[in-house]
C-alpha cells in the first residue's frame, strides 16, 4: 500500500467512482468527460471538473523563485529534532557573509517556529503591489512564515490539507525575495501535504536539493528513513544529513553523556547504509535553546562553544555540495 | 455530519475510557508518554489499548518493540497487536498502529489529507478492541487533517479529554498554546499538560542540567487554567529499556516495572486517574 510511485501521489487527489470505461480518454485528457466513452460513465462529472493541463500558477512561481540561487529544503521524518533550529542557524551562518542574501520561509503551518527563534515574531507581513514583503530580520536576511499573519501569538491554524497547498502556493508565488543567494525551507515533520505541494510546485525552479536532519536513537532514524525514501520518490537530491543533539557535554563536571543513544549507530550508520553524505554532528548545547527562546544568533553570542563549530562546518560542508566555491 | 456514525459507535462501545495525546510540537515525546502510560496502566492490571494515528512517522511498533508484526483481520475487524504481558499481571495491552501495515519499515508514506482521513476513519470504525478500560490515542504533531479528522470521527464518542505533552522551552510552548486553543475550538476537555524532558541529570556528578530551560510546563497550565500533571526528567535508561527489549529476555512491561522511571510517571497518572473522570458507559 505504499509502493505508490511520486507520479500517481502528485496529481490532485480525485477518486474515481467507477473503473475506467474501455476508451476511456483519461482524466487528464483535454476530452476528460467529453469523449464517446463518456457518456453515461459514473465518472463523467468527477473527470469534468478536474482541472485540466498543467497547473497554471507553476509559470509564475518560477518567475517569482528566478532570481534565486539555491534552493535548500530542510526536512526531516520526525519532530522536534531541530529542523527549524538549524535552518536558523543555517540562516545566521549565511548572513555573516555580507554578500549573501539570504532567504528563510517557515513552510510549518501548524507549528510555526522560525520567527520565535529569528526574534521577530512581532513583526507583519506588508502587503505592496509586487506581492508580499517578507520580514528583514538583517540586512542580508528575511523570513516569511504563517506566524506574521496570525491575529493572536496563540491562535491555532485548524487548516486541511488543501488549504495548506494555497498558502504555500502563495509563499512561493507572491512573496517578493528580490534577489536571493539563498532560500532555506524550513518544513514541518512527515511526509504529507506541505511535502508533496514544495516539491511540486519548486519543481520546475529546481530544488538544488535536501538538508535531512536527525537525532541520534533509533526511533528518530526510523522517521528519518521514510524520508529519505519520499526525497528519492521526489526526485529531491538529498544534499546530506546532519546528526543534532549528539552527546551531551555537563556544564559542571565536563562529563560527557549520550542523551539520545544511537543504538543503532545513529546518522553515521544511516548515512553509509543509504550512500548519503555525512555532513556532520552537533552536539547538544543548552545554550542554543536558550538563543532560541530569546531569537539571538547563537553563533554571534556564543562563538567559542564546540556547537558553534559543528555548525560552522556542516554549513561549509553544504555550500560544498551546492557548488558555491 | 449531524448524524452520529454507529461505525465508530459500535467499535468503541466496550471501551471504558478515551485519552489523546496530543503536542502541537513535534519530538516532545507525546509518543513516549502513550507508551509509558500504556505500560504504566497495564501493570496497575487494567486492559489497555492503543491507537496509533501518526501515519506518516509511526513510532509505536518500535516503542513496544513489535516490528515486523502485522494487524489480522477477522470477522469483527482488525485484531489489534496483542504484547505479551507475564502471567501474574491482570492487565493487557494491544496496539494498532499504520507501521504494521507497512513492507518496510523504511518505507515512507506520502499521502495528502484525504487519505489520511480514511484511514483515521477505518482505525476508528474497524478495529475489533473489544473489552477496554483505557484507549490511549497517540496523535502527530500540529493541528493538521490528523488532529480535525480524529475529533470528527470522536464527536459522538464522549471521549474523556487530551493529554497536553510540552518541553520546557518557549519554542515549543508556543506551538503547545496552539493545540490547547485547538482543543477548546473542538470542545476536547483537556486533562492536564505534562512537561517531558525537564532537566538531565548527569550520569557523572548528579548534577541536574535543564537542558531545554525548566517549568515551562507549569506555567503553561497556569496561564491557560488547565491541570499540570508533572513533569519527567530526560532520562536515557527509557531509551535503553526501549531499545534493549529484545535482547533483555524479560518482557517490556516487566522491565518498565522495575524500572526507576515506573515511579515517576506513577505519580502523573495518579493525578490523571484522581481526577475520575465517569466511565463513557
Amino acid at each position: 500500500m505504499t509502493g505508490t510511485d511520486i507520479e500517481q501521489v502528485l496529481p490532485p487527489a480525485y477518486e474515481l467512482k467507477e473503473p475506467e470505461p474501455e476508451h476511456c480518454p483519461g482524466p487528464e485528457s483535454e476530452n476528460a468527460g467529453k469523449g464517446n466513452a463518456c457518456t453515461g460513465c459514473a465518472n463523467q462529472s468527477v473527470c469534468e471538473s478536474l482541472p485540466k493541463g498543467p497547473d497554471p500558477d507553476i509559470p509564475a512561481i518560477v518567475e517569482n523563485l528566478s532570481n534565486i540561487k539555491h534552493k535548500i529544503l530542510v526536512l526531516s521524518g520526525k519532530g522536534g529534532v531541530g529542523k527549524s533550529t538549524f535552518t536558523t542557524l543555517l540562516s545566521w551562518a549565511l548572513s555573516t557573509d555580507e554578500d549573501l542574501q539570504v532567504g528563510a520561509m517557515d513552510l510549518d503551518i501548524c507549528g510555526p517556529s522560525l520567527p520565535h527563534m529569528l526574534g521577530c515574531s512581532d513583526e507583519t507581513v506588508h502587503e505592496s503591489s509586487t506581492g508580499w514583503t517578507p520580514v528583514y530580520v538583517a540586512d542580508n536576511l528575511a523570513t516569511i512564515s504563517i506566524q506574521f499573519m496570525l491575529p493572536e501569538d496563540d491562535s491555532a491554524i485548524i487548516w486541511r490539507g488543501s488549504k495548506k497547498n494555497s498558502l504555500i502556493k502563495k509563499f512561493l508565488k507572491d512573496v517578493d525575495w528580490d534577489q536571493l543567494d539563498y532560500l532555506i525551507v524550513d518544513t514541518p515533520p512527515g511526509t504529507s501535504d506541505e511535502h508533496i505541494s514544495i516539491s511540486k510546485y519548486m519543481k520546475e525552479s529546481g530544488i538544488d536539493g535536501a538538508l535531512v536532519v536527525t537525532t541520534p536513537q533509533e526511533v528518530a532514524l526510523l522517521d528519518v528513513r521514510k524520508e529519505i525514501d519520499f526525497c528519492r520518490k521526489a526526485g529531491i537530491r538529498v544534499l546530506g544529513l546532519v546528526e543534532n543533539m549528539s552527546g551531551f557535554v555537563c556544564p559542571n563536571c565536563k562529563g560527557e553523556s549520550q542523551i539520545f543513544k544511537p543504538t543503532t549507530g545513529g546518522g553515521k550508520a544511516l548515512c553509509e547504509e543509504l550512500g548519503i553524505r555525512f555532513l556532520g554532528s552537533v552536539p547538544l548545547d543548552p545554550r542554543i535553546g536558550r538563543s532560541s527562546d530569546q531569537g539571538e544568533s547563537f553563533l554571534d553570542t556564543h562563538p567559542d562553544s564546540p556547537a558553534s563549530t559543528a555548525v560552522l562546518e556542516v554549513v561549509e560542508a553544504l555550500r560544498d555540495e551546492v557548488g558555491d566555491f | 455530519m449531524e448524524e452520529p456514525m454507529s461505525a465508530s459507535l459500535e467499535a468503541l462501545s466496550q471501551i471504558k475510557h478515551i485519552f489523546l495525546i496530543l503536542s502541537g510540537k513535534g519530538g516532545v515525546g507525546k509518543s513516549s508518554v502513550t507508551t509509558q502510560a500504556a505500560l504504566a496502566l497495564c501493570n496497575l492490571g487494567y486492559k489497555v489499548g492503543v491507537l496509533d494515528i501518526d501515519l506518516t512517522g509511526p513510532s509505536l511498533p518500535r516503542m513496544f518493540g513489535l516490528e515486523g508484526q502485522s494487524i489480522l483481520q477477522s470477522q469483527q475487524g482488525w485484531i489489534p497487536v496483542p504484547i505479551p504481558v507475564p502471567d501474574d499481571i491482570k492487565g493487557t495491552l494491544k496496539v494498532i498502529s499504520l507501521g504494521f501495515l507497512l513492507d518496510d519499515r523504511g518505507n515512507s508514506v506520502v499521502w495528502r489529507g484525504p487519505k489520511k482521513a480514511s484511514m483515521i476513519k477505518q482505525f476508528i470504525s474497524s478495529v475489533a478492541w473489544g473489552e477496554l478500560d483505557y484507549l490511549l490515542i497517540d496523535t502527530p504533531p500540529g493541528t493538521g487533517d490528523e488532529h480535525i479528522s480524529i475529533a470528527e470521527q470522536l464527536r459522538w464518542s464522549n471521549p474523556d479529554g487530551a493529554i497536553i505533552v510540552t518541553t520546557p522551552q518557549s519554542v515549543a510552548t508556543a506551538d503547545v498554546k496552539k493545540e490547547i486553543n485547538f482543543c477548546r475550538k473542538v470542545e476536547l476537555d483537556i486533562l492536564g499538560i505534562v512537561e517531558n524532558m525537564s532537566g538531565f541529570i548527569c550520569p557523572h556528578c548528579a548534577e541536574c542540567t535543564d537542558i531545554f530551560s525548566s517549568g515551562g510546563g507549569s506555567k503553561l497550565a497556569e496561564t491557560y487554567s488547565v491541570p499540570y500533571l508533572g513533569a519527567i526528567p530526560i532520562d536515557p535508561r527509557f531509551v535503553e529499556l526501549i531499545e534493549n527489549q529484545s535482547t533483555a529476555g524479560e518482557l517490556l512491561v516487566r522491565s518498565y516495572h522495575e524500572s526507576s522511571i515506573f515511579s515517576v510517571f506513577k505519580e502523573i497518572l495518579n493525578k490523571l486517574l484522581e481526577q475520575q473522570k465517569p466511565p463513557r458507559f
